[in-house]
């Protein structure tokens, strides 16, 4: 870090790098949600309509709770997306929005991106809704199957760049994109990728959501405001997570636009698929992870080895 | 749900020692709705209306169908009609909806179940009766075990008459719904309370056995 600012001015600068990241999460529901319906044919959602939902749903008067874990469980999702924005930095070279960064900031980020997932496991349990318990078995189990992929390609990408610290990552990776982590160490980007798709909770990877299954699983019984945090967080964690990709695979973001543009590009790998194929039933898609991403990702460490 | 289910019973715990469950005290909150500050007010405040318009533009319907009128519901899911445009969602629990649609005649052990669900929403809710049996029976008026009028038993919002009204029937309440959601009347949750000793009077009378808690949160 550099010496910027006193600590106000930085908390300052880290509430207005969560405001945008918000923004562009659900600007992106919206458009998202905009392309769904255009490929099957509707009109779709108002590009604005997750803005309103969220207002409304804050703004309900009822709040039943079931229980400490119950209000905490939300709370942990929030920590994990806010956590994860904290800690990447996501404008490179730039002292203001690389906001807490450190030299073993990959450790921290990988953390938060595991720990919001308990944190929903806990706090739906305890409302003791079935589908909530169907939906945090599943939940876990896919996340433990995409977490093996995911977890060997950061790993080949701290080998190769011998760092724990995101900010060297991207900084060896300028002048270029023939620099890029994509061109250099093209297996690892291609098992993150592919994790990638497990971890954001569309089709044909939605075993959690599971729409006509389990009516939505894990949040069932959240209503009101306690949805409200877990929508604000479904704006906050995917852009986090995509940034962190951008960061460690093709090149980080020198501006708010490349980082916008980035984000866009890479959010859309999981829409296309999400569109094109339906839903894996659980068995189906644990399996799959451990197959093609679990082979890819051992190979780009063990050619890091030999290389 | 059974009455033996919500009887007081004791039972042997894990270690050996003797529990007693009261299920209406243990697993239900006994409270009974009350009225909200807002209902009171006679001119409603600058941030209550744009809580009201937010309300009104996020319509999360409770995907649930209790007769016929169902099948006209799901045409506005489809490019045909597609009410998502409108703000109109479909929500698969009640905790997260907000408009209830009693879509036709309403049998005796269904309004059981639409009663359960109306009281888990949280408020402000909306009830929204589609088709001629939710106003006076229609043509099951005299049948003996479906209800005739709704609203002796929920208070309903929007009636949308018809016999099965048109898919763009059903657009158009929800366009009067709207319009009464952002002139401050969509308060049938407000009502549901104030008058709650009449509409659980009403609805013990016509369920003869009542097997469950009085107020399901």
């Amino acid at each position: 870090m550099s010496s910027f600012g006193s600590v106000p001015v930085k908390i300052l600068y880290a509430l207005l790098s969560i405001f945008i990241v918000m923004n562009i999460g659900l600007l992106l529901q919206g458009v998202t949600r905009k392309i769904y319906a255009r490929v099957s044919k509707r009109i779709g959602i108002r590009f604005y309509q997750p803005y309103i939902d969220l207002v409304k749903n804050y703004f309900l008067r009822d709040l039943v709770s079931h229980g400490v874990m119950f209000y905490l469980g939300p709370i942990f999702r929030l920590t994990s997306g806010v956590g994860m924005i904290l800690f990447i930095p996501l404008i490179y070279g730039s002292p203001v929005f690389s906001n807490f960064s450190f030299s073993g900031d990959a450790v921290l980020v990988l953390y938060f991106m595991f720990f919001g997932t308990l944190g929903m496991a806990l706090g739906s349990g305890e409302s003791g809704q079935p589908y909530s318990a169907i939906g945090v078995a599943r939940g876990l189990a896919q996340v433990t199957a995409a977490e093996i992929p995911l977890i060997l390609s950061f790993l080949a990408v701290f080998i190769q760049y011998q760092t724990l610290s995101i900010s060297t990552i991207v900084g060896a990776q300028q002048g270029g994109f023939m620099h890029w982590t994509m061109i250099t160490n093209p297996l690892a980007t291609a098992t993150a990728l592919l994790a990638f798709l497990g971890s954001m909770m569309r089709s044909p990877f939605d075993v959690v959501l599971a729409p006509q299954e389990i009516p939505i699983g894990p949040p069932t019984e959240y209503h009101g405001a306690f949805l409200g945090i877990l929508q604000t967080n479904r704006a906050i964690f995917p852009i986090a997570k995509t940034i962190l990709y951008v960061n460690l695979f093709f090149g980080g973001a020198g501006n708010w636009f490349e980082f916008i543009i980035k984000a866009f590009l890479l959010y859309m790998w999981s829409v296309v698929v999400g569109t094109v194929f339906p839903r894996y039933r659980v068995d189906h898609s644990i399996r799959w992870f451990l197959k093609v991403p679990l082979a890819l990702g051992l190979l780009s460490i063990i050619f890091l080895q030999i290389g | 749900m059974s009455m033996d289910d919500i009887k007081k019973r004791k039972t042997v715990g894990p270690d050996g020692d003797t529990i007693e469950i009261d299920p209406l005290q243990d697993y239900y909150c006994s409270a009974v709705p009350s009225v909200s500050k807002e209902y009171q007010r006679e001119i409603p405040t600058i941030i209550e209306r744009f809580r009201n318009w937010a309300r009104s533009e996020s319509l999360w319907i409770l995907a649930y169908g209790s007769g016929c009128g169902a099948i006209e519901m799901r045409p506005l899911m489809t490019p045909k009609y597609d009410a998502y445009r409108y703000g109109i969602q479909w929500r698969p629990t009640p905790r997260q909806s907000n408009v209830l649609i009693v879509s036709g005649y309403l049998s005796l052990k269904t309004l059981r179940i639409v009663i359960r669900a109306y009281e888990q929403m949280p408020s402000p809710k909306f009830v929204l009766g589609l088709g001629s049996c939710t106003i006076n029976g229609g043509m099951y008026y005299d049948s003996y075990n479906t209800i005739n009028r709704l609203d002796h038993y929920l208070p309903v919002d929007v009636y949308v008459a018809g016999c099965m009204p048109r898919p763009e029937a059903l657009l158009d309440g929800f366009d009067l719904l709207k319009k009464l959601i952002k002139e401050g009347k969509g308060q049938g949750a407000d009502l549901y309370a104030e008058k709650f000793t009449w509409y659980k009077a009403n609805q013990k009378k016509i369920l003869k056995t009542w097997d469950m808690p009085d107020y399901s949160w």
